[in-house]
């Protein structure tokens, strides 16, 4: 009778050690990966687009305060991360001017602050309903700013926008940021913390309340929470880290436009958030990451990368709706019962159908921007040159479409199936 | 002074009625499925340029009709084959999808006419002056665009009020249930009126498309605006969206027309403040300039005062 009683703490020590290994592990391994990464490679343009990424990680997570964890559908979200980046970059010049002392990597703060003032007063009117109306109020207050950025010029800058300078600022330790490579650890820095933040934000019982609110209003009002106040808390903190990331697009380009709190700008943190997935915390993070990548790489190809980003959007809203990390975190009960040996084939097969649909829709697209540009001759596609004023290539490309999508709307279903088979609970 | 007060109503009303054909159908879509269309603007688009291209080959009158046929069409397709499909994921699910057949529209107007703005002209028949009133002239396109979003109004009206299929719209807005019940195909009817609101938005396209201007941009220029007139005369409300339409296009001209400054009226009244201040930005703004926000404050305002808009029965 003794034994199992004097096993039974050490037993559940030991569980509660291996999930705060797992736990405390994971931050660890990402501050470790942050602090790595730069040495890792070799060119400036790597380096500025990692900064973008953890600019856009920042956004993209307070993005989803809104959106995953909040249920509220915000259409004028840049509004917080451009007013705080302006208001860093003024801070940011005054400093310069020694009118006052602020330190450059203190200066997100200020931006967050910023972003965190306005949130407040646009968050006590807009945050009462949820739904269309919220996201109806945001567009508005989103069109509203970007009407008054043409009749502020003092603060706006007009048409050229405000320009900064990073190096004017007076150090603090001795920290210098005159090279990207130095602002990307600037970044990384606060990219950890306020990723950090968010998460604990999320369990906080005011982030548990937000939840409760987005799937029940009327419940979480019986058990006694205001539904505008909790919603207005999360509001407040989102616009608080939006301001944060604005601030450290300030540092980061020195420059700031209306275009950074326009309509284009919010929609891209939508997608950015879908894409990577709004119901796990670590989706915005993978959908910043993967939208801003593709970005830059897309962007050196072709002039047509919205278009392709809008497709990739599209798609998921239509076929993932759970997003690329809701994806694979489905995937986790098949992996833990080791079974992910079985949906190799079927995956491999709809991935491979998919691609040859894809390559046929670039390979159409493509042609038809050779064509509207009035250019004639031949152009490269993938490992072909190809001629589009003649009728073959458009063919070829059109078979592989059909092709591809014929194939996958056969082994889709298959897939989905074995998906089913294989996480269904039971002996292997 | 008259020909400014007179030339801005008529304005207001030509601009007015614009926003009436595509607000119409915005505001149908709504009462019936809950979802505010935010691609309805890129069909206007897209009938604008279809109608472009129809027009090099055919003229401007058989694009007047093939236009809202090809575009109401596709409206259907999109219903069909994407809304449909995301309906079940809620309606935060499709606001967002049509988010995104927004973006898409415009990147592919863009792939396939090109970014600057296309010489879309008013055709010659209409290219003269109607009547002139003192030293302005009044554009005989202009009294035809009022024709015609006129001629809009008498049909809806007549097809909601007086028709069998206005019957069953009707009761799909309020009892779709019941309607279903009653051996009708609900998601057809929804089907049909996105594609009939998506010609009428792209009809408005065509005609405004001279005027305003044909570029990759328009949808966004106006599918904001249109919005705002559907939120102030209160979602799902067709007269709702009737005066607000007027209102908006009235109030928008007028105040374009107008060029006095907030400190001026305040020095006029005997006040006078400090132009040269932190906040002198503020002080020197005419009305003019305010015209663009106007349409947004008014939102924002009807938003927080009165959710259910002028006419409206619901909230959100």
């Amino acid at each position: 009778m003794s034994t199992p009683v004097a096993t039974r703490p050490f037993a559940v020590a030991g569980v509660a050690r291996a999930a705060r290994v797992r736990r405390y592990g994971l931050w660890l391994a990402a501050a470790v990966v942050l602090l790595l990464l730069p040495q890792s490679v070799r060119t400036g343009t790597a380096i500025a687009v990692m900064n973008q990424m953890g600019i856009a990680v920042i956004f993209a997570l307070s993005f989803n305060m809104l959106l995953g964890q909040g249920g509220m559908l915000s259409f004028g979200h840049a509004v917080y991360f451009g007013l705080g980046g302006f208001i860093a970059a003024h801070v940011l010049n005054m400093a310069g001017r020694g009118a006052i002392y602020l330190p450059v990597p203190l200066l997100p703060l200020v931006g967050g602050l910023g972003g965190l003032a306005f949130a407040a007063l646009f968050g006590s009117f807009s945050t009462r309903r949820a739904g269309t109306v919220f996201s109806m109020i945001s567009l508005g207050v989103a069109e509203l700013m970007a009407a008054s950025s043409l009749i502020f010029d003092k603060f706006f800058g007009g048409e050229e926008g405000i320009t900064t300078n990073r190096s004017k600022a007076p150090l603090l330790l001795g920290l210098e940021f005159t090279r990207d490579r130095q602002v990307y650890y600037l970044i990384a820095f606060w990219l950890f913390v306020a990723t950090l933040a968010m998460y604990a934000f999320s369990r906080t019982p005011v982030g548990r309340m937000a939840n409760a609110v987005r799937d029940n209003p009327e419940r979480a009002e019986f058990v006694g929470y205001s539904q505008h106040r909790v919603r207005f808390v999360s509001f407040c903190a989102a616009g608080f880290f939006a301001g944060i990331a604005g601030g450290l697009f300030a540092v980061n380009y020195e420059i700031l436009t209306a275009e950074n709190m326009g309509l284009n700008a919010s929609g891209a943190v939508l997608l950015m958030a879908y894409i990577g997935g709004i119901g796990a915390f670590v989706g915005p993070i993978v959908g910043a990451v993967v939208f801003t990548f593709l970005q830059s790489m897309l962007s050196d190809y072709t002039g047509m990368w919205l278009l392709y980003l809008g497709i990739l959007f599209l798609a998921t809203v239509l076929f993932v709706p759970m997003g690329l990390a809701g994806l694979l975190m489905l995937h986790a009960p098949v992996w833990r019962a080791r079974r992910v040996g079985r949906l190799l084939g079927p995956y491999v097969l709809t991935g491979a159908l998919g691609f040859v649909a894809a390559v046929g829709i670039i390979g159409l697209l493509e042609m038809v921007h050779f064509v509207a540009a009035d250019r004639t001759g031949t152009r490269r596609l993938f490992w072909l040159v190809v001629a589009p004023r003649t009728l073959m290539p458009w063919l070829g490309f059109a078979a592989l479409v059909v092709a591809g999508a014929v194939g996958v709307r056969w082994t889709g279903p298959r897939a989905v199936a074995a998906f089913a088979e294989a996480s269904r609970p039971g002996r292997p | 002074m008259f020909q400014l007060i007179f030339f801005s109503i008529l304005n207001g009303l030509v601009y007015g009625m614009l926003l009436f054909m595509l607000s119409s159908g915005l505001t149908l879509i709504f009462g019936m499925m809950g979802v505010l269309n935010f691609a309805h603007a890129s069909f206007y688009m897209l009938g604008a340029y279809v109608a472009f291209t129809v027009g090099l080959h055919l003229g401007f009158w058989p694009a007047l009709v093939i236009a809202p046929v090809v575009v109401g069409l596709l409206g259907a397709l999109v219903e069909r084959q994407g809304l449909r499909r995301v309906h079940r994921f809620g309606h935060i699910a499709e606001l967002i999808f049509t988010f995104g057949v927004a973006i898409l529209v415009e990147e592919i107007v863009q792939l396939v006419w090109g970014r600057p703005a296309k010489s879309y002209q008013v055709p010659a028949a209409l290219d003269f002056p109607l009547f002139r009133v003192m030293s302005s002239s009044f554009p005989a396109y202009k009294a035809f665009m009022l024709v015609v979003a006129v001629a809009i109004f008498a049909f809806i009206f007549v097809i909601l009020t007086r028709t069998r299929a206005g019957l069953i719209i009707q009761a799909s807005l309020t009892h779709p249930q019941m309607v279903a019940m009653l051996g009708h195909n609900v998601p057809r009817v929804f089907m049909i009126v996105f594609g009939i609101g998506s010609a009428l938005a792209a009809l408005a396209g065509v005609i405004a498309g001279p005027v305003l201007g044909t570029f990759p941009g328009m949808a966004q220029v106006l599918g904001s605006i249109v919005f705002v007139v559907v939120v102030i005369g209160g979602l799902g409300s067709l007269s709702g969206a009737f005066v607000a339409s007027l209102l908006i296009g009235i109030v928008q001209t007028f105040a374009v027309a107008m060029d006095v400054s907030v400190g001026g009226a305040l020095a006029a009244m005997g006040v006078h403040v400090n132009t040269a201040g932190a906040l002198h930005d503020l002080w020197r703004v005419t009305i003019a300039q305010v015209a663009p926000i106007l349409p947004y404050v008014l939102l924002v305002l009807t938003l927080i005062l009165r959710p259910t808009g002028l006419f409206g029965t619901r909230e959100t």
